[in-house]
């Protein structure tokens, strides 16, 4: 059992968080723009990595926050990651939203 | 034997037992094992694969020869049973056997959670030092042992410490441990695993310690004619076997856990009479049991020597003391009696190369072996600790520490009392975020002098011999042993045994390394050695040091073998702990489930929800009765229990926005009052869940979701509006247990909904919209192509309305007619006729996915190659050539009898209508459903999936009243004519105040009846709160960083001001926030002993300097997603989801009964 350190919450148990893979992958800013390599690149492609992984987690029963750390693979040291402030692209104007 | 005096035992009293039915007697601080010894029990069983006779051979959980079934245990040590009266054990013939039809053990388990600062494992002389220096600095210190009382390896010795028994030193520490209140002393309790994060599970024998603190097991003194929930209890009284399984989380881990002696690998060395040398010492010392009474000690180290000065001092006949690090004597085979019994040994010393080996015969019952020491690293491995081989010790040692841990004692083979006190002075300092020195501690003064190390009349170790298994000498003579007399052994390397537990000896060891294994993982797996229930504690490093010989290795070239959890085995009843039955599983239950049970409804599981899957009457099959439901849906007034779809608000300026981008078609755009039926798919473009989305304010919408699926769509709607789109003005609210839903379906829907809903004006509402009527949200849309109202009320009048809606000649129908009535309309249910794979186009849905829309989640997918190729399985209905044949789910189509080219498969299959997924098939073909199951072969033709009604004719009632298949007039019974002036009535009867049920209205009794002065339990009822998102409010409890739940009625009432008679929902429209009143059920827990109720289910630190008075958080409680609210010293307040209040209830009610 993990504890996962909820930047709100504090650490927790890993039961009360759902796991939400590699961070810093951002919705392409225009997907038409893109080929279908790239554009399944971006849907099923991840790094897989022996080591350190910035990685999302989501406090589902505290207080359902989307957050980032890194984690080890191998020895699961932890520590906080940047904020998830999302790409803030709206998916129907292309690059057009401000950074959140 | 008994010796007269000495022990630690208590002659005074008598504790019956029995063993293969004979009754034996034993006393208070006997093990099973040493009050069979006093007995003069040699033999405690056979071995499992050669049936050889096996004794007693160690003292301590490490045990592998004495297995027992010990009462309602199928295998215990006897080494690790505190002894008890009335104790029933059985030897074990072979393999062990579980017996099916035993009734369950009656011994009640539970679990609790548990944070500290300092976890010190093991309460010999080193953990009881880190405990001190731990506790004494202030720290929250664990500290845990096997044993029933501390001290650990001094209980079995016979050092002085400061002149005095070392025995009175631990009982002065634990003296000093019990004034300290932040340390918790917690004996017979046994650390079996060590996992990620300083996370420790450890097993307490937690009857046993109730009873020896004086309390009944399992539970208080019960309130007489208290309920009791149903749930069998232990029968009482002292030693039930009721285990805690805890949960530790600490800052740093002490490991403590001292060592293991070892055996030597000679021929015979499995007799019963040969024992550790260590054990034999405990028997006689700490037990007042001689194992035995003419000795020989056959020892690589100093502790040998000291079992056999405590052995002669306790009356024992030691003859000779063979160590090979004086003059290389060993000892090469034993001999037996006719039970096979150990009956004397055979002692050689060296001879010149080729010489034969001269041998003697000594006498002797008890041969006590000591081939070394290997520290207990079981747990610092399962850390991930890496191990080390130390030359010297000749042993494996911890090396590099891979969480906040440190190993003290022997256990990182720091041997001697006074060494393994300052090493665990140091250890606990350091735990304790302190240093500590020896010079300190010697130096006197403060609290130095606390932490002294007293003087010890131990001499210093030497080194031990390197002898892991004594070759088979060359003899003269015959070579079989018979000049050593009957029963002699001189069987070499097939009789020198490993692994007692597994029979495993060095000629097993021989093959497999002979056979070319190297590693000792595969000499492991092909040998068994160490995969026994003892996991080879005293074998796992003598078959690393035999392995290491026949390879010409050094046991630190061959390593070990991968220590696992647990350490010592736990039972499968422990581990479920209270989950077993009715708490197994969290159950969530709607308004009116108490209703469906009294009329009789059978459920199923969806989910974590019991949902009526129909409601048969009298004899009714589940067709017969389904018919009956589906031809009222059809034909008359039917009703369906629909509260447990999910439900969502979506507040802000941008909510339009946001479900443009999740739905694959248009919101924005929808008038208020309107709604529409929404797809969403997953980034791969397929289809992840549908529902209906309602309009209700410019700036807010209500959206469904599949009953399934509510917590997965709402998860993943966070994730994008806060990892995504966080710029949007947009929250999210889930609403599902706050609205209790009837669906009121048919033709003659309309009279039904007009009684029940005065304040609605019926002829002014169309299809697809929304109209709200005193506190009830109604929706006019349908699931079945008939005319219907989906009804929502606050939770609390759901049983009210429901009945209101049956009384008024609603048939009411479950899930299976619910399933059947849209199957006919050819309506896909996500999960059934998609699985993961399948698109809106796949489903003949093209229609909803918008082609105008720029952009939408998964919309990028829709032109991946594979996703648009052509022949992609659509859905499609199919329809059996035998009418009366109802296809099978998952039944794979061919285009002929014994084809075996997959065409697809049947997702829905009922009586007379099917749907499937199918690839290459058109309307009129004939394909055959192949069962693979067994249900054969079933000819069928491919249709349209609409079966009923395919132009919509009816969604606005029955078009042509009278006209429905004969019989079926009579479904809509009580219905009755349209009743025009009904909507000019008076408020209806199910919305009146004293026809509101608060979600633990049914254990008002049970809660009065279980209360005691440790902790009374009652419900806060119709407590008005309200969930608001934002960073500005000024009171209420801050759920997250911009969630608050704040008190008071959505009009801004303050608490239990508007609880009783205004309208809650009245507000719905824009306000402060949402009205969630009948979403969360409050339970108030107050009384001293609430925080350890709590802390049985609840992962968090409730420490009460951590969880202060006024604290509130979400969690877990039970496996229930709650929040925790301490609103005063000793109470607390728990919310939970209401339709989840009655499963939280008997389990707090089940926690009551254990305190
Ligand atoms: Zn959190």
């Amino acid at each position: 059992m993990q504890s996962i350190e909820c930047p709100w919450c504090g650490p927790r148990d890993e039961i009360e968080f759902r796991y939400g893979g590699q961070a810093g992958v951002a919705y392409p800013p225009d997907p038409a723009a893109l080929s279908d390599e790239e554009w399944a690149g971006y849907v099923f492609v991840r790094d897989n990595p022996r080591g350190w992984f910035h990685e999302r987690w989501f406090h589902a029963h505290g207080c359902r926050t989307w957050f980032s750390i890194r984690r080890h693979t191998v020895t699961h040291e932890t520590e906080p990651g940047p904020a998830l402030h999302g790409s803030g692209r709206a998916p129907s104007a292309p690059g057009a939203g401000e950074a959140g | 034997m008994r010796r007269e005096t000495g022990g630690r035992i208590d002659r005074s009293r008598v504790l019956r037992f029995s063993f293969d039915g004979r009754e034996l007697a034993g006393h208070p601080g006997d093990t099973l094992a040493s009050a069979l010894l006093a007995c003069g029990i040699r033999i405690v069983g056979r071995s499992v694969d050669l049936g050889r006779p096996r004794g007693i051979f160690t003292a301590g959980a490490e045990e592998p020869n004495a297995l027992l079934r010990v009462g309602d245990e199928p295998m215990a040590a006897a080494t690790a049973v505190e002894l008890r009266d009335g104790l029933q054990a059985w030897s074990l013939r072979g393999r062990g056997r579980l017996d099916p039809s035993a009734p369950p053990a009656g011994a009640r388990h539970d679990k609790a959670y548990l944070h500290c600062d300092v976890l010190v494992v093991g309460a010999g002389p080193a953990g009881l030092a880190a405990a001190l220096a731990a506790g004494e600095a202030g720290a929250r210190v664990v500290l845990l042992d096997d044993q029933p009382e501390p001290g650990g390896d001094l209980l079995g010795g016979r050092t002085l410490l400061d002149g005095a028994p070392a025995a009175e030193w631990a009982a002065a520490v634990t003296a000093r441990l019990a004034a300290l209140p932040e340390v918790r002393v917690l004996p017979r309790t046994t650390a079996t695993g060590y996992h990620d994060h300083n996370y420790v599970i450890a097993v307490e024998e937690r009857d046993a310690n109730r009873a020896a603190a004086g309390r009944g097991s399992g539970g208080r003194g019960r309130v007489p004619g208290g309920g009791d929930g149903g749930r069998r209890r232990g029968t009482g009284g002292a030693g039930d076997g009721g285990r805690r399984l805890w949960h530790f989380r600490a800052g740093r881990v002490v490991l403590a856990t001292g060592a293991h002696e070892r055996s030597v690998a000679f021929p015979g060395n499995d007799r019963p009479g040969v024992m550790l040398a260590s054990a034999a010492r405990t028997y006689a010392n700490r037990y007042g049991v001689l194992p035995g009474r003419r000795a020989v000690v056959f020892t690589c180290t100093d502790s040998g020597h000291e079992a056999a000065r405590d052995l002669a001092a306790a009356g024992v006949e030691v003859v000779e003391v063979v160590d090979p690090r004086e003059a290389g004597a060993v000892v090469t085979g034993t001999l037996a009696d006719s039970e096979g019994v150990l009956a004397g040994v055979v002692i050689a010393a060296p001879a010149p190369p080729g010489d034969p080996v001269p041998e003697r015969v000594v006498a002797c019952d008890l041969l006590a072996v000591s081939g070394g020491w290997n520290p207990a690293v079981h747990l610092f491995s399962q850390s991930q600790g890496r191990l080390r081989f130390d030359e010297t010790l000749q042993a494996f040692v911890p090396d590099r520490s891979a969480q906040a841990e440190r190993s003290a004692g022997a256990c990182r083979g720091v041997y001697g009392t006074a060494a393994a006190v300052a090493d665990g002075f140091e250890a606990g300092s350091w735990a304790a975020g302190e240093t500590w020195t020896r010079a300190r501690g010697e130096a006197g003064g403060g609290r130095g002098e606390a932490l002294r190390v007293p003087r010890c009349d131990e001499p210093d170790p030497l080194p031990p011999a390197a002898l892991w298994a004594v070759p088979a000498p060359a003899r003269s003579g015959s070579g079989d042993g018979t000049a050593h007399g009957p029963g002699a052994v001189a069987g070499g390397a097939a009789e020198a045994f490993v692994d007692l537990q597994r029979d495993v000896t060095v000629a097993d060891v021989e093959r497999a390394t002979g056979a070319g294994m190297r590693s000792v993982e595969h000499v492991k797996r092909y040998t068994t050695a160490g995969t026994g229930a003892d996991q080879g504690k005293t074998s796992g490093a003598t078959a690393v040091g035999v392995v290491a010989g026949l390879l010409g290795a050094a046991p630190g070239q061959v390593g070990t073998t991968t220590f696992r959890p647990p350490y010592t085995p736990v039972a499968f009843g422990v581990l479920a702990g209270r989950e077993r039955g009715a708490l197994s599983d969290p159950v969530r239950v709607t308004a009116m489930h108490g209703l469906h049970v009294a009329r009789g409804a059978v459920f199923e599981d969806v989910g974590q929800w019991k949902r009526p899957r129909h409601f048969p009457l009298g004899g009714e099959s589940m067709a017969e009765a389904v018919e009956r439901e589906r031809r009222a849906a059809r034909t008359g007034a039917a009703a369906m229990d629909a509260s447990t779809l999910g439900k969502i608000e979506i507040i802000g300026r941008d909510a339009g926005e946001f479900l443009d981008r999740i739905y694959t078609n248009t919101f924005s755009t929808l008038p208020v009052g309107s709604c529409r039926y929404g797809m969403m798919c997953g980034a791969d473009g397929m289809v992840l869940d549908d529902g209906v989305a309602t309009r209700l304010a410019p700036d807010r919408y209500l959206a469904t979701t599949t009953t399934g699926n509510a917590a997965a769509v709402l998860d993943r709607l966070e994730e994008w509006r806060q990892t995504e789109w966080p710029h949007l003005d947009v929250s999210l609210t889930s609403v599902t247990d706050h609205w209790a839903v009837v669906a009121v379906v048919g033709p003659r829907s309309g009279p039904v909904a007009r009684a029940l809903l005065p304040g609605v004006d019926f002829g002014d509402f169309p299809f697809m919209t929304y109209r709200e009527s005193g506190p009830a949200r109604v929706f006019r849309i349908s699931f079945s192509g008939e005319l219907a109202y989906e009804i929502n009320v606050p939770r609390w009048y759901g049983a009210a309305l429901w009945e209101a809606a049956l009384e008024l000649g609603a048939v009411p129908y479950g899930t299976e007619t619910m399933h059947v009535l849209r199957a006919e309309k050819g309506f896909a249910i996500v999960g059934q006729e998609t699985d993961g794979t399948v698109t809106p186009q796949d489903l003949g849905m093209g229609w909803i996915v918008s082609a105008r829309k720029p952009d939408f989640v998964g919309r990028r997918s829709h032109t991946r190659p594979d996703t648009a190729r052509p022949g992609r399985r659509r859905l499609v209905g199919l329809v059996p050539d035998d009418p009366g044949e109802t296809l099978t789910e998952g039944a794979q189509l061919v285009a002929a009898p014994g084809g075996t080219r997959m065409l697809g498969h049947v997702t829905s299959a009922y009586p007379g209508v099917a749907l499937a997924m199918a690839a290459g098939v058109a309307t009129g073909d004939r394909l055959v459903a192949f069962d693979a199951s067994g249900g054969g072969q079933v000819p069928v033709t491919v249709v349209s999936p609409v079966f009923h009604d395919p132009e919509n004719t009816r969604r606005d009632g029955d078009p042509q009243p009278g006209s429905s298949r004969p019989g079926d007039a009579a479904a809509g019974r009580g219905a009755g004519p349209d009743p025009a002036g009904a909507a000019a009535g008076p408020a209806p009867d199910w919305a009146s105040d004293d026809r509101r049920v608060s979600p633990l209205a049914e254990f008002a009794g049970r809660f009065a009846a279980e209360g005691s002065p440790e902790a009374v339990i009652r419900e806060v009822p119709f407590l008005p709160v309200r969930e608001v998102r934002g960073e500005e409010q000024s009171e209420g409890l801050r759920l997250g960083p911009d969630w608050w739940l704040v008190a008071g009625g959505p009009a801004g009432g303050d608490d239990g001001a508007t609880a009783g008679g205004a309208d809650p929902a009245a507000a719905a429209g824009p306000g402060p926030g949402v009205d969630v009143s009948a979403q969360w059920a409050v339970v108030e827990l107050a009384g001293p002993g609430v925080r350890d109720v709590l802390m049985t289910g609840c992962p968090i630190d409730l420490h009460p300097e951590v969880f202060t008075t006024g604290s509130h958080t979400r969690t877990l409680l039970g496996r229930v997603p709650v929040v925790l609210h301490r609103v005063g010293p000793d109470v607390y307040r728990v919310l939970a989801g209401s339709s989840l209040a009655g499963y939280l209830a008997e389990w707090l009610l089940d926690a009551l009964e254990g305190l």
